[in-house]
This record gives C-alpha cells, sequence and structure tokens, in this order.
C-alpha cells in the first residue's frame, strides 16, 4: 500500500492556503495523466533541499536554550509557543531530551510532520521501514543513525498524527555557552528535531 | 538522474535564481517543494526543456513586477508552469480549473 492510500484514511485538516491547495490539484492531475510519479518529486526534492527548511525549528529549539521561561512555555503550550515567533499551521507538542530520556519522533500511520517548522519529510521518514522499525526496535534504528544511547537511556517514541505533530527539543551540547541565539540555531539539525541525531558540540577550532 | 541537482537548475542566476538561505535551497512551505518537483520531474522526463520553463518563468517575473504584484516566486512559478503545461497541450487549463474546484470544495483530498 502506498504513502497516499495510507493519508487517505488520514486527514489533514490543518488550514490549507489556497495555492497548496491549487498545487495538490495539479498534482493530483499530472499523476492521473502519468505525467508525474509522486516518488520522483519526492526524490528530486530530497536531492535538491537536502535538508532545507529546519531553520524554524532551529529558532525555535535555540530560543528554548537560552530562555528558561521560553522553554517551560513551549513543552507546555507548543502551539501557543511557536506562535510566539512567528511559527504556525500546525498543532504541536515538543518533547525534551534531557539525561536519560531520548525522544524519537514516527508517524506510524503515514508520514504526519511539522512542516512549518522542519521542512519537507526526509524520504526515509515515509518509508514504511521507519514507520515500522522506529517502535519495534528504536535502539537498533538509532545506532544506524550513528546514535548509540547506554542501555540506561530510556527511549520514548511520539507517533504523530493529524491533530498533533511532534518535535524533539535535543539537549544543548556542552561547551555552547558563550554561543548567541543565532549561532546555537545554526547548529540545530532536522535530524536532532526527529530525534534520530543528537547536537554535537562545535569541534574546536572549526569557528 | 533524480538524485543529482542539475546545475543548469540549481545555478541559475538573476531573477529565476532559487530562493536560498545559508547557500541551501528554502521552500517556505511544502507546495513550494511540490511544485519546483514537479517542474524538475517533467523536465527530467523530456516532457519540455528547462530552458523553455526557465523562459516562461522570466516572462512571468517581468510581468508581476510590472503589475506591482506582491506574488511570491514560487507562486510566480506555479503560474508559469501552469501556462507552459497549457501551451505545451499537455494540461487541459478547463480540467485544472475543475480539479482545483475538487480540491477547494472537499470532494477531493488526495494528499502527496
Amino acid at each position: 500500500m502506498s504513502d497516499a492510500q495510507h493519508e487517505h484514511g488520514h486527514h489533514h485538516r490543518e488550514p490549507e492556503s489556497v495555492l497548496s491547495l491549487r498545487v495538490r490539484a495539479l498534482e493530483s492531475l499530472l499523476v492521473e495523466k502519468k505525467l508525474v510519479a509522486s516518488e520522483a518529486v519526492d526524490r528530486i526534492v530530497g536531492a535538491y533541499e537536502q535538508d532545507i527548511g529546519p531553520h524554524n525549528g532551529a529558532k525555535v529549539v535555540a530560543r528554548a536554550w537560552v530562555d528558561p521561561a521560553y522553554k517551560q512555555r513551549l513543552l507546555a503550550h507548543g502551539t501557543e509557543a511557536i506562535e510566539e515567533l512567528g511559527f504556525g499551521g500546525v498543532d504541536l507538542k515538543v518533547v525534551e531530551n534531557r539525561p536519560g530520556v531520548h525522544n524519537m519522533v514516527v508517524c506510524t500511520l503515514c508520514s504526519c510532520y511539522p512542516h512549518a517548522l522542519i521542512g519537507l519529510p526526509p524520504v526515509w521518514y515515509k518509508s514504511f521501514e521507519y514507520r515500522s522499525r522506529a517502535v519495534r526496535e528504536p535502539r537498533v534504528v538509532l545506532r544506524e543513525f550513528g546514535v548509540d544511547l547506554p542501555e540506561s537511556v530510556e527511549i520514548r517514541i511520539w507517533d504523530s498524527s493529524a491533530e498533533l505533530r511532534y518535535l524533539v527539543l535535543p539537549e544543548r551540547p556542552a561547551g555552547t555557552e558563550g554561543m548567541s541565539e543565532a549561532q546555537l540555531a545554526e547548529m540545530v539539525t532536522r535530524d536532532a528535531m526527529i530525534g534520530v541525531a543528537v547536537v554535537r558540540p562545535p569541534a574546536p577550532g572549526a569557528r | 538522474m533524480d538524485a543529482v541537482p542539475s546545475r543548469e537548475i540549481a545555478d541559475m542566476t538573476g531573477a529565476t535564481a532559487l530562493p536560498r538561505k545559508n547557500g541551501e535551497l528554502v521552500f517556505d512551505e511544502a507546495w513550494q517543494g511540490r511544485i519546483f518537483g514537479m517542474t524538475v520531474a517533467m523536465s527530467h522526463d523530456a516532457s519540455f526543456e528547462w530552458r523553455e520553463f526557465q523562459a516562461q518563468l522570466i516572462a512571468e517575473i517581468a510581468h508581476a513586477e510590472r503589475e506591482g504584484e506582491s506574488s511570491s516566486y514560487y507562486e510566480r512559478w506555479l503560474h508559469a508552469f501552469e501556462r507552459l503545461l497549457a501551451g505545451k497541450g499537455l494540461v487541459d487549463p478547463a480540467a485544472l480549473a475543475e480539479r482545483r474546484h475538487e480540491f477547494e470544495a472537499g470532494h477531493r483530498d488526495d494528499v502527496f
């Protein structure tokens, strides 16, 4: 079963712009006429953007790192807190990584994802493999992403839905005390906000 | 190959230069990535030459600037793409208008 079929039973009901509807109508027609394959579009977008789009989410994370009161609001009321920074269009819950707890986001049904904050979902996020294995064997999946967590760390899996999307607030790396909010935002990757990576401290002499 | 960005597209200059931030392409909303991807995919499949699309985009941008429209880069891209598809006889504008209406009215809700 394809992702598109999955999503039929899983309606996205956030307010959608006229332009977005117009583009979906066009894609629907082009796919029907076999002029375009949605998978090819996914691949192309992924290839060109790599990990574009995590900038908004990175700003949210950096603000939370430097402003404890903002962090509290963000964890308590994600949707309202990102609106403070001018981001919206998504009902959001932010989950915090801390010593002993690692959070990871998946959408087991399809590919629900906080677009407004971290751009388009990467191809692997939409894959059946990730959607099933993230729940079944998260520790193994994380190791494949290069995150090797000790057994003592609890892994929490958050299953996104059309109603609620999740964003991981990664741990602020050590050695970043003197960095500005903008510098911090540059370090935050898309994968860290999905919870399949950690934010690495800057390499000595790299700045 | 889909997986290798074409320099002809990625390195467009002047008014048609792709919006970037810190060197990376920026799609502010998901639909912008979709319309970009559809256009590139169809040029790969030789439905049209990239330079044909680029010429259409240049014309669209010039028109919008002349009219003082506040439309965004990808909105102009969308118009240029629709015009090119119609001009090439690949998409019937009436069929597209009807499909658009079906989405706006909620009769269709395909997600890609």
